[in-house]
Parts: structure tokens; C-alpha cells; sequence
């Protein structure tokens, strides 16, 4: 039987991470540069909160699930 | 099949997946920024990169068609419902929601929870002792290759004309909400899917799944979170929908269901109970091999029981994203139509659109292709679910049963990963077709209608009766489907029986669902009691690993109280009727 190297879970953690980079980045440029889109309840900054939520999320995996660390 | 209880309820109702061609809509709802189409780019390199990385991990047949059974109970339950989660079932229950209120969540609890107990606590063991390759399998093991044959075949096709109808609607509905060409969408897609699930197989198309669990989760989760904040919590949410839509009854569960006219479904408590609870749920997570096939890639039969009452777990959690956005929509967007009226009002939105309309509403660059990126997320689960369980069914009770018996594993391996590239380009192919003809979708999905209620008869008595014989698995299935089918056609010709179908002249389409099932079931039953009291039974001595009774499960080592599964699903059950009488 074979074992999985790199966890499923490692590869959300990683993807999770990309994306809130991505997703956060763009809500610290929204906040710095006063810019908003046309939705609804755009003062809550939610790029930012969101953003900074699966970026958090996404460390935990990967530093929980890295490959060749114990669990 | 990647048709749950809800789409096999709404098959006939007016937010089926025909929801999406008759519309008028403006030429698209949003435009995506260049960080929305990076956040998409990103997925779809993912999961390639995920599928070329399990290759090497799916080199013989019990890898690459149950992922080598080694999958822990997390990710087979994570999976077992992800491949469930198609984007049509998000957002046709969103609009279900829309339309019918807070009712459309029985399709997510009682339509699906204590299915999903009972397959984990009673009928697991049975498929998993089996050591089955698929549903199809342990038919031929307890009743003979007939029923096999029957139940392969049927399975086989409908997956792949299913497949090729959900592909098509996606793609429409990336023409609506963001202007994309069809045939993009749909060759993009589809075959992305098939060189993931054709390199790694089962394992790749679970961890795909899970990957697109947590996305769609991360995706949708917003919306009802600004949804309730824009409306004042979940109070102010009722508020609102009150006043849009004074003297309706659209946030209560059961309150409404004493009568088919008090309701706005139309249907009956008894009909939930019996004909969705019970036949319809039972047959769909118990019977349908697209889901069981999941569980079945469990390391050992304590894993097995456990996936699918974790994914009991987050069934019951997802409504939060699919029906709670409907109801928001009633609260902030109460001008929605009918699909029939929205084709006649220029500029006009439908209920169908509601979730893309939630989504723009409170989604700007970045969150928008997060949640895009969640729904074809959530069609590629589908489809990789569609295509991994034809490939299995197909390479093992098919072509191994009827056409070649005995080559080597390796040679049925490379038949699985061919036919899960033949399974996406007739899927493709079915797409087309039903671009030229729209109305096979729905004859197609009442097809699978007619198939699972009896199906979950036939299992249930072959498990649970050790005097249910061949004959009479193979004919109480037939006489099931043939019921289910000559009752489909009374109702089509003559609207006026659904009054007899249903019971009740107040009943309404999806009241015609729920009882036709309850009928095609108990045919299916009465038949195989009957003709199994007339013909001889297979020895005790065969049944062993098929039939209760006559089954020696294995020992099982004691677990500490956290790790048992009668725990866990007794902790389920109870909040499952928490829920229910919290929003009785």
C-alpha cells in the first residue's frame, strides 16, 4: 500500500494561502487607496477580513500538514 | 448520477435545470476584473497539477477505481458529499429557496441525514465486507448477473447523459452571468476534468473533491454572511420577507405541511416523511454508486462508517449557502420572477438567478472570482463524480462482465482510464445534443427518477432478507420501474391524475415526485416478496459478507467514545431535530 507524501490537506492549506494573498493584497489596496467597487456593503472592507481569514486558515495547513512532518 | 434527491424532486418543477434557457436576461450580469480570472487560472492549475502528481498512485485496478482503499474517514466523507454538491444543486436550491421558503431545506435534512445514518450504521458493512467494486457488484452477488446488467447499464448511461446536461447548463450559466462563449466553457471544463480523473483516477477525482468542498465553502460563505448583516441577522431577515410577501408562509419547516393547500409547495407531511425521507433520500445515498463509490475508497470498515456520518455532519451545515442566500434574496430582492414571466420581461431576472445575483450583489474584484471559481468548482466535483463512477461501472460490470473476463489488472486499469476519456467526450456529446434539443433534459432526468426509488428496494431486501431471491431482486426492480415509468406517463398525458398520484387534488408538482417514488418503491418490494416466496433462495452458505444475518462482520477493536461512529451519529441525530424543531 502506498502512503500519500504531500497530504490533501497540505494542498487546500496552499491553495488557501495563494488566495489570500491575492484576495487580502487587493482589500489592503482598496483600503489604502480609498477605492471601493459598486457593492453592496463595500465600507466593510470584506476583501480584507476575508482575505486575511483564508490566508490564516491556509498557513495552518501547511505548516500543520507539510510534507514530511509528522502529525 | 450526479442527481441527488433535490434535483430528482425538481426535475419536473419550473427551476429545474431548464431554468436556464428561456431567459431574457441582460447580456450578462458581471464583468470579472483581471484578479478574478488569476484567482480562476490558479484553481485550474491546482487541480492538473493534483491529478499529474497521483498518477504514479494509481497504476492497478483497486487504486485507480477505489483509490487503493486507504482514504481516512475525512476525506471519503468530505468527498461523499462533495460530489453531490454540483453548482446546479446550489443554485437550483437557492432559487427552490426563492420560491418555496425555508421548505426547500427538508431536500438538505430529512432528504438526506438519516439516509446517510443508516447507510454508515446498517448497510456499510454489507458493501464494504463484499469487498464490491461498485452498487452494480453486490447486485451480482446477491441476486445474479441479471440485475447487474440491468442496473449497470442503466447506470452507465444515464451518468453520462446526466453529466453531459449539467455541463451544458453550466456553461449556459457562464454565458449569463459572465458573457463566456459555450464552447469554451464546456471543452475547457470538461476536459480539464477528464485529464485529472483520467491520470489519477478515483484518488485524484477525491482529492479534487475536497479541494473544491473547501472552495465552494470559501467561495459561497460570504454571501450569507453580508446577507445577514445587511439585513439585521436572521430576525430582520424574517422582517423583511414578511413585509415583501405578506401572508405567506416561507420560514417555517413543518408549520405548513398539514395540507397540500397551505403550503406553497403543495405537498404533504406524509410525503416528505415517506416519499422524500425515506424512498427517495434512502434510495439516493444508500443506492447511488456515484456516491457510495466514495465510502467505498475507506482504509478499513471503521472509516467506512464514519465518511458518511461526516458527511452527515456537513450536510445539515449546507444550507447556510444555498438555502439562506434564497431567503435573503426574498428579503433584498423581491422583484425576481417566474422563468415564464423573467422570458417575456425584458431586463428581468428570474428566481434561477438568484445565487449570481447574491454573489454580484456584495462581491467586488477578487471575492467575485473567489465565488465564480466556487461554482465551477462545484460542477467539476460533479462531473469528475460522474465520470470516475461510469469508468468503474462500466470497465468492471460492463465490459468485464460481458466482454472480456479475464485479462490482466493492468489491462482493465487502462480500459478505466479510456473509458473515463470516452465517458467526458459523450458527455460532451450529450451537451450539444441538448443544446439542440432542450426538452430531452427533462425526460432525462425524470429517467433517473425512475430507477433509484426501486433500486433502494431491491438493495434493502437483498440485505436485509436472506429469502429475497434472484428472481425476485431481478423482477421486483423491473415491476418497480415499470410502475414509476407508467406513472410519469398518466401524469405527462393527463395532469389531471396527479390528484390520483398524489392523493390529493391540492397536491402540485413536486408532490407527483415524492409519491411516485413511495409507489414505485413498495411495487418493488411487494414483487420480490412475492415471487421470493415462490422461488428457491440462494444457501445461507453464499450470503455470507451480502445478507444481515448471515454475516460475520469483523471484530472490531474497542474505540474510545470520541472515535465511535454510534456516537457521532447519535450526536448528528440529535441536532438534526434541534434544527427541525428550531424552525418548526
Amino acid at each position: 500500500m502506498h502512503k500519500t507524501e504531500v497530504s490533501i490537506w497540505f494542498f487546500n492549506g496552499v491553495m488557501l494561502t495563494v488566495y489570500g494573498l491575492m484576495i487580502g493584497g487587493y482589500g489592503v489596496y482598496e483600503l489604502i487607496s480609498g477605492h471601493t467597487p459598486p457593492v453592496v456593503l463595500a465600507h466593510l472592507h470584506a476583501p480584507l477580513w476575508w482575505g486575511g481569514g483564508l490566508l490564516a486558515l491556509g498557513l495552518f495547513y501547511c505548516v500543520k500538514f507539510m510534507p514530511g512532518r509528522e502529525n | 448520477m450526479n442527481v441527488s434527491p433535490g434535483a430528482l424532486a425538481v426535475s419536473r418543477a419550473p427551476h429545474a435545470l431548464t431554468l436556464f434557457f428561456m431567459t431574457t436576461m441582460p447580456d450578462h450580469m458581471a464583468h470579472l476584473a483581471p484578479l478574478d480570472v488569476a484567482i480562476i487560472a490558479v484553481y485550474f492549475a491546482m487541480v492538473i497539477y493534483i491529478g499529474f502528481y497521483l498518477k504514479q498512485r494509481s497504476s492497478t485496478g483497486e487504486e485507480f477505481f477505489l483509490a487503493g482503499r486507504e482514504m481516512t474517514a475525512w476525506i471519503a466523507g468530505l468527498s461523499f458529499i462533495s460530489a453531490n454538491m454540483g453548482s446546479l444543486e446550489l443554485m437550483g436550491w437557492a432559487a427552490a429557496a426563492y420560491q418555496y421558503g425555508i421548505l426547500a431545506t427538508h431536500w438538505y435534512w430529512i432528504g438526506a441525514i438519516p439516509a446517510m445514518l443508516f447507510l454508515g450504521l446498517v448497510m456499510m458493512p454489507f458493501y464494504y465486507v463484499s469487498k464490491t467494486h461498485s452498487v452494480p457488484g453486490y447486485l451480482k452477488l446477491r441476486f445474479g448477473e441479471s440485475s447487474r446488467l440491468l442496473a449497470a447499464v442503466s447506470f452507465a448511461v444515464m451518468t453520462v447523459l446526466m453529466s453531459g446536461i449539467n455541463m451544458y447548463a453550466m456553461a449556459l450559466v457562464m454565458k449569463v452571468v459572465l458573457g463566456w462563449n459555450i464552447h469554451f466553457s464546456i471543452w475547457v471544463s470538461s476536459l480539464t476534468v477528464a485529464v485529472y480523473v483520467a491520470l489519477g483516477g478515483l484518488r485524484s477525482a477525491i482529492f479534487n473533491e475536497v479541494l473544491q468542498f473547501v472552495l465552494i465553502w470559501a467561495g459561497a460563505l460570504l454571501v450569507p454572511i453580508l446577507g445577514l448583516t445587511e439585513t439585521g441577522g436572521w430576525s430582520g431577515m424574517v422582517a423583511r420577507i414578511h413585509h415583501n410577501f405578506p401572508g405567506q408562509d416561507l420560514t417555517h419547516l413543518w408549520r405548513g405541511l398539514g395540507s397540500f393547500s397551505s403550503n406553497p409547495m403543495g405537498v404533504h407531511w406524509t410525503g416528505i416523511v415517506f416519499g422524500l425521507g425515506f424512498v427517495i433520500a434512502f434510495g439516493y445515498w444508500t443506492t447511488d454508486f456515484l456516491v457510495v463509490q466514495r465510502v467505498l475508497s475507506a482504509k478499513n470498515l471503521r472509516a467506512a462508517q464514519m465518511a458518511p456520518i461526516i458527511g452527515a455532519g456537513f450536510k445539515m451545515m449546507v444550507p447556510i449557502i444555498v438555502i439562506l442566500p434564497g431567503l435573503l434574496g426574498l428579503a433584498v430582492l423581491p422583484h425576481l420572477l417566474p422563468e415564464t414571466l423573467a422570458a417575456h420581461v425584458a431586463g428581468s431576472y428570474s428566481y434561477n438567478a438568484v445565487l449570481p445575483l447574491m454573489l454580484v450583489r456584495y462581491c467586488g474584484p477578487g471575492l467575485l472570482g473567489l465565488g465564480i471559481t466556487a461554482l465551477i468548482a462545484g460542477f467539476m466535483s460533479g462531473m469528475a463524480g460522474n465520470v470516475s463512477a461510469f469508468s468503474a461501472v462500466w470497465t468492471y460490470d460492463i465490459y468485464r462482465a460481458q466482454i472480456r473476463k479475464d485479462a490482466a489488472d493492468r489491462y482493465y486499469v487502462a480500459m478505466g482510464r479510456w473509458s473515463t476519456i470516452l465517458g467526458v467526450l459523450v458527455s460532451i456529446g450529450a451537451a450539444y445534443l441538448v443544446m439542440q434539443f432542450a426538452s430531452i433534459m427533462d425526460y432525462v432526468q425524470a429517467l433517473f427518477s425512475f430507477f433509484i426509488a426501486p433500486l433502494f428496494g431491491t438493495v434493502i431486501l437483498g440485505m436485509l432478507w436472506k429469502r429475497a431471491t434472484s428472481a425476485g431482486g431481478f423482477w421486483g426492480l423491473l415491476a418497480g420501474t415499470v410502475v414509476s415509468v407508467g406513472l410519469y406517463l398518466w401524469v405527462h398525458f393527463n395532469p389531471a391524475a396527479l390528484a390520483e398520484v398524489a392523493l390529493s387534488v391540492h397536491a402540485k408538482t413536486m408532490a407527483e415526485n415524492l409519491y411516485r417514488a413511495l409507489w414505485a418503491w413498495i411495487a418493488c418490494v411487494l414483487v420480490t416478496v412475492v415471487v421470493s416466496l415462490f422461488t428457491t433462495p440462494k444457501p445461507e452458505s453464499e450470503l455470507n459478507g451480502l445478507v444481515y444475518g448471515a454475516t460475520v462482520i469483523p471484530h472490531q477493536e474497542p474505540m474510545v467514545l470520541y472515535k465511535n461512529h454510534w456516537f457521532w451519529a447519535g450526536i448528528v441525530i440529535v441536532i438534526f431535530f434541534v434544527l427541525n424543531l428550531m424552525f418548526w
